[in-house]
């Protein structure tokens, strides 16, 4: 350090100065210790994450969507056992393995086995549904209020040089590297290691070598969850807190990690999580802390478009993907005669005049909404065959623009809404655009990242979005000065931008235009050789599809008066989905159906009130399984 | 006469094998040359490379004397070069009318470029409210679809609403070789038009082509049944490794030592279908075939 002796060198003049840049290089190196500790710490948990996500990807060719919700129970599994029956640590770790080993074998059962025969996104899809099965168990059996999980281990901190390094933090450590020395052994020398290694390099190959695939699936799911539960419990004693929606965060930054160093890439993921914690870390120290999760979405998003392949890998080519990425069965839609659409509308839009109970019209104000959600959702994902998990981000984006034109520019609603819903439009495709060279199972893993970003950039850019406050008092609805202050009002508002919305797709998906996204769902290949420019019609569907998103976010923010980074979140993504396939894809009939039907029956049979999420997923997996094309049909 | 289509030392690569090696020929307006070769031998790779689904490592490919090699997939369409699928790519989910209208997409008003920006909204403008030169655009195609497939008699005509994925194999085929007709090609690309057909099947796409023949299209033809190759070609060119091996008039081609070799050199070239094995390709009244 040539500074360093230089400064040593001069005399008292220059102590002062040396004394404070010394402490300036002290405390630069500390906190840099301090980060890189931190980093690594969470990285392992990252890391041991990410493997399981690996294994599963490799052997299984599926993205465990499911994988944050294992690790959230191993989470509570651990905090039960240590808080509520006193359990010591490692019987707590003997519990969360088996329960999280048997938990990822019926998920395999589940999401796996039993769609054997089915569309190759119909695992994906049931992953997402177990995973909303399994997140609502937690909330209704522990609430969603964090619970706090005081640290079974003792206090003590090892100083080393000017530092010092927690129990936990070297528990973390060595569960990391136990783990990975423990798989590494698992996967080279037990029979059923090897099995696993082969259906991972070459699945057709294994089977005719007689390797059982079930087994070796099964396995894999149980080893993956596994580390995942661990991961959740080690992470539940080192913030001290365990909460329910803990699963999703984890699961994306797994999943990132695992992209990081390559898809199904063990020792990738192993690097790729390391690297994450390290990245979030060291991002966090010069960003601030609400940032943290931005990293991982932005890493997820470039890895996709830059080296798809991962860091570590040395194949110039992405992994093949699993297929094609569309969950459109072969199918006849089912004719719903004019008259019967007239009349339905016709009494929806009589409806107030006979119910007068505000409860009943709020609750079918919001079928209307989501309505236009699911058509937003099903133009892209059913007509074009883009599977979209982060369209709520697109909502948000409405919202926020219709709330900023009011308040900050004053302009009247009747202006606002089209203009903020042509603003999502212009965004919501700028923001797709980069994942347009994307194929199949990655456009559904980039949109949900994309939805994450918006939703990081609302709760970080406080000049523009008010951060965590959200903006509030904003106006009621109102066209052309008719402000809409009675809820029959709001019902008529929203029931006539619904009519609107779905009069203008039906026109976009039976023109020239909706062949052409059709031709591009079925089989992209063969659109492109006849002509069919895919980022011309990717952008055009889009656009649209992101219209009208917006333009419902500019309605629902403005019917509910405030809005935040927490008024349009992921669910609300997964809930339209789960509209669009009950209705059946593509079918825009079907898309109101579904969400009237998701959204009124659980309001009215009361009961299913307290249990909708779960009615929500578990209709998703019956779907997928049972009735893949839908209520009325895909088209 | 200028060729229409120019191939100069075409290869492609894939990871050090040449699946694709150093090949040229010319196509001639009006001719109907048949790419034929044993299993493996590149024919498919080829196409690719001259409908632009795959780009060569090296080499050209000129059509009417303008190079095409660089542009995108979607615009060899709409310089006039149209193929069909080895293994059928018809688009399953829509109707056998609509799977013909993709086949002119390039071709309709509302789909052409212009401004950036500009281009789509007036496209989305136009599907929202079609001007009436678009509609009325729209009901020629649909006539024209209907005129294509007319030539496969009473096939595809009383299904036009059905969806593709509910056709015979045969019927996919034709729907198949409708569809690349509908973009009005100066070339046409088959990619073995009659695998997986009955004789009598094949003697209808034979009896097809020979229509096509008489409009005067452009037919690069890849075909394993000889006596097919044989009745329609003009010109066959032999494949083998990558490497043209032969070109010539048919007869000639046949009683080349070098495409012998090739074929008896590659014993049980395809263990299914009727291909070109080594005991019916030099026999002209092929057994393969029934006419
Ligand atoms: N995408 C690819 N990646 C790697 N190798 C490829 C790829 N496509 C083709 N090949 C290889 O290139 C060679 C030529 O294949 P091609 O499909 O062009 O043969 P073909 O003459 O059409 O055979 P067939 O009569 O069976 O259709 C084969 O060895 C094949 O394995
Ligand atoms: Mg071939």
């Amino acid at each position: 350090m040539p500074c360093a002796r230089q400064l040593s060198t001069t005399r008292t003049p220059r102590l002062l100065l040396e004394r404070t840049q010394w402490g300036f290089m002290e405390d630069f190196l500390r906190t840099f210790f301090d980060q890189t500790v931190n980093g690594l710490v969470i990285g392992n948990i990252y890391a041991l994450t990410a493997v399981g996500l690996a294994i599963i990807f490799g052997v299984g060719n599926l993205i465990n969507f499911a994988h944050g919700s294992v690790y959230m129970v191993g989470a509570y599994v651990g905090w039960v056992c240590v808080t509520r029956l006193g359990l010591p640590l490692p019987a707590a770790f003997g519990v969360v393995i088996v329960v999280c080993g048997l938990l990822g074998m019926l998920i395999e059962r589940m999401g796996l086995r039993s769609l054997q025969n089915s569309a190759r996104i119909a695992p994906l899809l049931a992953t997402i549904g177990i995973s909303f099965v399994l997140d609502q168990l937690i909330q209704l059996t522990f609430t969603r209020a964090p619970q706090s999980f005081p640290s079974p281990l003792p206090n003590t901190r090892f100083p080393i040089g000017g530092v010092s390094i927690g129990v936990i933090d070297l528990l973390i450590a060595a569960t990391g590297i136990g783990s990975a020395a423990v798989l590494y052994l698992f996967l080279r020398y037990t029979k059923l290691g090897w099995a696993l290694r082969a259906t991972a390099q070459d699945r057709d190959a294994a089977q005719q070598m007689g390797v059982n695939v079930n087994a070796v699936n099964q396995t894999a799911f149980a080893v993956a969850s596994i580390l995942g539960g661990i991961a959740g419990m080690l992470v539940g004693i080192y913030f001290s807190t365990v909460y329910p929606t803990m699963s999703f965060q984890a699961g994306l930054k797994g999943f990132a990690a695992n992209l990081l160093g390559g898809l199904g890439n063990v020792p990738g993921a192993v690097l790729g999580g390391l690297l994450l914690g390290l990245i979030e870390s060291y991002g966090v120290s010069l960003f601030g802390a609400t940032y943290r999760n931005l990293f991982a979405y932005a890493i997820l998003i470039l890895v996709l478009l830059l080296r798809p392949q991962g860091l570590f890998s040395r194949q110039r080519q992405a992994p093949p993907e699993p297929l094609t990425g569309t969950f459109v069965p072969n199918s006849k839609p089912i004719p719903v005669p004019p008259w019967a659409i007239a009349t339905a509308a016709g009494a929806a839009l009589l409806l107030p005049l006979f119910v007068a109970n505000p409860y009943v019209l709020q609750v079918l104000t919001n079928a209307w909404l989501f309505s236009m959600i699911a058509l937003s959702i099903t133009l892209a994902t059913g007509t074009a065959g883009q599977t979209s998990l982060g369209h709520a981000g697109f909502v948000a984006i409405g919202a926020y623009a219709s709330a900023l034109l009011t308040q900050r520019l004053g302009l009247p609603f009747t202006v606002a809404l089209p203009a903020a819903a042509i603003l999502t439009a212009l965004l919501g495709t700028l923001l797709v655009l980069p994942a347009f060279r994307l194929r199949a199972h990655y456009v559904a893993i980039a949109t949900l990242g994309i939805g994450e970003i918006v939703n990081q950039m609302i709760l970080n850019w406080d000049w523009l979005t008010n951060g965590v406050m959200g903006i509030s008092n904003l106006p009621p609805p109102s066209f052309f000065g008719r402000e809409a202050v009675r809820i029959q009002d709001v019902y008529w508002y929203a029931l006539a931008l619904l009519g609107i919305a779905a009069l203008l797709q039906w026109r976009l998906v039976h023109s020239p235009l909706g062949r052409t996204w059709r031709a591009l769902r079925d089989d992209d290949i063969a659109a492109q050789s006849y002509g069919i420019n895919l980022n011309r019609y990717k952008t055009l569907v889009f656009a649209s599809s992101t219209l009208i998103a917006g333009m419902t976010g500019a309605f629902t923010g403005h019917m509910y008066s405030y809005i935040n980074h927490e008024s349009f979140t992921n669910t609300i993504s997964i809930l339209g989905l789960t509209m669009v396939i009950l209705g059946g894809m593509g079918n825009l009939i079907g898309a109101v159906v579904g969400a009237v039907a998701l959204i009124s029956l659980p309001e009215f049979f009361r009961v299913l009130v307290d249990y909708r999420y779960l009615v929500y997923g578990l209709t998703l997996l019956l779907l997928i399984r049972f009735r893949p094309q839908g209520l009325l049909g895909t088209v | 006469m200028a060729p229409l289509l120019e191939l100069n030392a075409l290869s492609r690569n894939f990871g050090g094998v040449l699946a694709v090696d150093h090949v040229s020929f010319e196509l001639h307006a009006g001719e109907t040359v048949s790419l034929i070769g044993p299993n493996g031998a590149g024919k498919t790779t080829l196409f690719n490379l001259i409908t632009g689904l795959d780009q060569p490592s090296s080499g050209t490919i000129l059509l009417d004397g303008r190079v095409l090699t660089g542009l995108r997939v979607d615009q060899f369409v709409e310089r006039g070069i149209a193929r069909t699928f080895q293994h059928g790519r018809v688009f399953g989910n829509m109707s056998v009318l609509e799977n013909v209208l993709i086949g002119a997409h390039s071709r309709r008003q509302a789909a052409q470029r212009g401004l950036p920006f500009i281009e789509l909204v007036r496209e989305l403008l136009l599907a929202l409210w079609p001007s009436p030169a678009v509609a009325a655009e729209e009901a020629r195609l649909r006539q024209q679809a209907l005129e294509i497939l007319s030539l496969f008699g009473e096939r595809l005509l009383p299904r036009l609403q059905q969806p593709a994925y509910s056709l015979s194999y045969a019927n996919r085929r034709r729907l198949e070789m409708a569809r690349a007709l509908a973009s009005q090609p100066r070339i046409l690309l088959l990619d073995e038009p009659t695998a997986g057909m009955n004789p009598t099947e094949t003697a209808e796409v034979l009896a097809f082509i020979r229509t096509l023949q008489a409009r005067n299209l452009t037919i690069l033809l890849i075909e394993h049944k000889l006596s097919l190759v044989m009745e329609l070609s003009d010109r066959v060119i032999v494949m083998d490794n990558g490497q043209k091996i032969a070109e010539g008039k048919p007869h000639d081609v046949r009683n080349d030592p070098n495409v012998v070799e090739a074929y008896l050199g590659h014993p049980a070239p395809h263990p299914n279908g009727p291909r070109f094995s080594a005991d019916t390709q030099f026999q002209s009244k092929g057994t393969t075939t029934n006419r």
